[in-house]
């Protein structure tokens, strides 16, 4: 191989590993976006998806359907867990303590985070679990470069998911109202916009696209583990600063450009410095730019 | 508050100080001594962190990794130097204390939330470079054969803390004492005031001369510095270190333990610590359910008592931040 070639590969590695970090980071700021919360248990919500995904395939693959339809199957299936989740999570975790300080959100999503890992371990058990292969196995030479189905689904199905949030937010009476929530919740509510449930709404979508991001991890990887999601949540949560944290094309850049790094990062450095390289990245950017790369100066309230 | 209401608190202290003094005698479990030496080591923590984010709110989310410098300070120049213990708390301490002022020379020109994902970035980062640096830190392995204290008792000889519990119980805990004492001297001097009043309203906190970036990198010396202390303890009570010992769920723990105390509030800190700390071992009987139980209990404890346990003062009173307030915020 090229260093030329070797330098696509690793951009298209990397691509994969950012279309899944952009799926999670969107949750992360879109909660941000409306109630200025760190939702520290939203990677938990990822692994919950990729635990549903699981116990899907298992409980589908005696039928033999084609592979498309249990794709989507399994997304539907783990998207409709993950939602339920969040819309829970919200109802009764943190919509009681909203007028609180806002720290107690942040201590209730640890909290909730704590009781998730540990549900998980219990019901799935503390060792990796392999994911049977869903997806066939075909892989394409494109000038050197070698591209798997897999992949492409994970850049289709990130794509396609990004651009329906981007028409949902901006096109719908929903996106608008939670566009207005996040500007000012109270002069939302005296214009008799339902706050509470557009606030669940917003966790339940963003929780949906963990879900995905959850399969297509445990797809893309082969193995899950119950305490994969710290790791990842908090690389999305990076991911979703990186792009300006409340901000969803935001999070979409944000997420990209951090799977780039770190496909590149793993690539020409060494991949045990490559973690190091993504936080100095962060804490670089936060100095000089601390809005992130698309933020505007929307993130003022402190 | 009069003097007599302060003399029957100091009192109760004195008192509570006491009854912690007997705990090794009236009950000798090393066991249960250990979980209370190392709820004791949280408890250091938190007072120092309830300086960073209690009284000058500022949100941090790395604090573990000022136990880490102070653990690896002390633990590298007793292993290269063979430094004592006593002397070792010292460069400990500075360290840290000037990690913990460096980190926030950059981080004060970031603000809130931003400033709570810098410090989580930088516990981040210290934690992998402790893990990588194998040549200096051991890497993963982390740091073998670390002294534990000694004592130089007079006509005796030297009394080695060795791996009984006793000892680290009651060198913790005179620890934990001095420091509250430290804090709260400090909380009510001028210096603690005008924390208060940084966390309170920053820009009125300028606008009446309060040198606010000055105090802000005092307060986040003054929390490193006691994590620091904290580090070296730990290090010579557990004769090992690895970077495991330091991660992330550490500085939300000790988070935690703030909050659930009360912000600010420097019993609170402790009481929120010893709580936090030994919760897990009275849940013990839960067997696998209990770090379960844990976060649960975390979301309950927090719901039914949103100011803490001893803020009654404060927090509670501020405004959720729903409103922007561009002015008021803006650097």
């Amino acid at each position: 191989m090229t260093s030329l070639q070797v330098f696509i590969q690793q951009l298209a590695n990397g691509l994969t590993l950012g279309s899944i970090y952009a799926l999670i980071a969107l949750g992360y700021t879109m909660v941000y976006g409306v109630i200025q919360l760190i939702n520290f248990a939203h990677g938990e919500v990822f692994m919950v998806g990729a635990y549903a995904t699981l116990m899907l395939v298992l409980l589908i693959s005696p039928l033999g359907l084609p592979w498309w339809v249990a794709l989507v199957v399994c997304a539907l299936g783990a998207a409709l867990v993950c939602g339920a989740l969040g819309g829970l999570a919200e109802q009764f975790a943190y919509r009681p303590i909203r007028s609180a300080p806002r720290l107690n959100a942040l201590i209730t999503a640890i909290g909730l985070s704590f009781f998730l890992q540990n549900a998980l371990m219990l019901i799935f058990g503390a060792t990796d679990r392999q994911f049977p292969s869903v997806i066939p196995f075909v892989r394409w030479n494109v000038g050197g470069i070698t591209l798997t189905l897999m992949q492409v689904i994970v850049w289709a199905s990130s794509a396609a998911l990004m651009a329906g949030l981007q028409a949902l937010v901006m096109r719908t009476k929903l996106g608008k109202a939670m566009r207005a929530t996040a500007q000012d919740r109270t002069a939302c509510a005296l214009l008799g916009i339902p706050v509470d449930r557009v606030i669940r709404l917003t966790f339940v979508i963003g929780s949906m696209l963990a879900a995905v991001g959850g399969m297509l991890f445990g797809m893309n990887y082969g193995t899950i583990n119950f305490h994969d999601g710290y790791l990842t949540g908090m690389k999305a949560f990076t991911a979703a600063v990186l792009g300006g944290i409340g901000n969803i094309p935001g999070a979409m850049v944000g997420g990209l450009v951090l799977g780039l790094l770190e496909g590149l990062g793993a690539g020409y450095l060494s991949s045990q410095w490559k973690n190091v390289f993504t936080f100095l990245i962060l804490v670089a950017l936060l100095l000089f730019k601390p809005t992130g790369l698309l933020g505007e100066r929307v993130a003022e309230r402190a | 508050m009069d003097s007599r209401g302060l003399r029957a608190r100091t009192r109760r202290w004195i008192g509570l100080g006491a009854v912690a003094l007997f705990v090794p005698i009236i009950h000798p479990n090393a066991y249960h001594l250990d979980v209370l030496t190392s709820a004791l080591l949280y408890a250091l923590l938190a007072l120092g962190l309830n300086l960073i984010v209690g009284l000058t709110g500022l949100l941090h989310l790395g604090y573990a990794a000022f136990f880490a410098i102070g653990a690896y300070t002390y633990g590298l120049l007793n292993i290269h130097l063979h430094c004592p213990f006593w002397i070792g708390l010292i460069p400990a301490a500075i360290v840290s204390g000037l990690f913990g002022a460096a980190l926030g020379m950059p981080a004060l020109r970031v603000r809130g939330d931003y400033l709570a994902i810098v410090t989580l970035g930088f516990g981040e980062i210290v934690r992998i470079v402790l893990t990588n640096l194998d040549q200096v830190t051991g890497g993963p392995n982390g740091l073998l054969g670390i002294d534990h204290p000694k004592f130089w008792l007079p006509g005796r000889g030297f009394f080695d803390f060795s791996v009984e519990s006793a000892p680290y119980y009651y060198l913790v805990l005179v620890a934990v004492g001095i420091t509250a004492w430290l804090c709260s001297r400090l909380s009510r001097s001028r210096i603690g005031r005008a924390w208060v009043a940084i966390r309170e309203d920053e820009l009125a906190a300028s606008c009446s001369g309060i040198p606010v970036l000055d105090l802000k990198l005092l307060a986040q010396g003054c929390g490193g510095a006691i994590a620091g202390v904290a580090g070296a303890i730990f290090a010579s009570k557990q004769g090992s270190i690895t970077p495991d010992s330091f991660d992330f769920i550490l500085s939300v723990m000790v988070l935690a333990m703030v909050v659930l105390g009360g912000m600010g509030s420097i019993r609170g800190a402790i009481v929120g610590a010893l709580i936090l700390g030994t919760l897990p071992e009275w849940l013990r009987g839960f067997d696998q359910y209990r770090m379960l139980i844990f976060g649960l209990a975390m979301m309950v404890i927090i719901r039914l008592r949103p100011q803490g346990i001893f803020g009654a003062f404060q927090a509670s009173r501020r405004k959720p931040a729903t409103a922007k307030e561009p002015h008021a915020r803006a650097a």
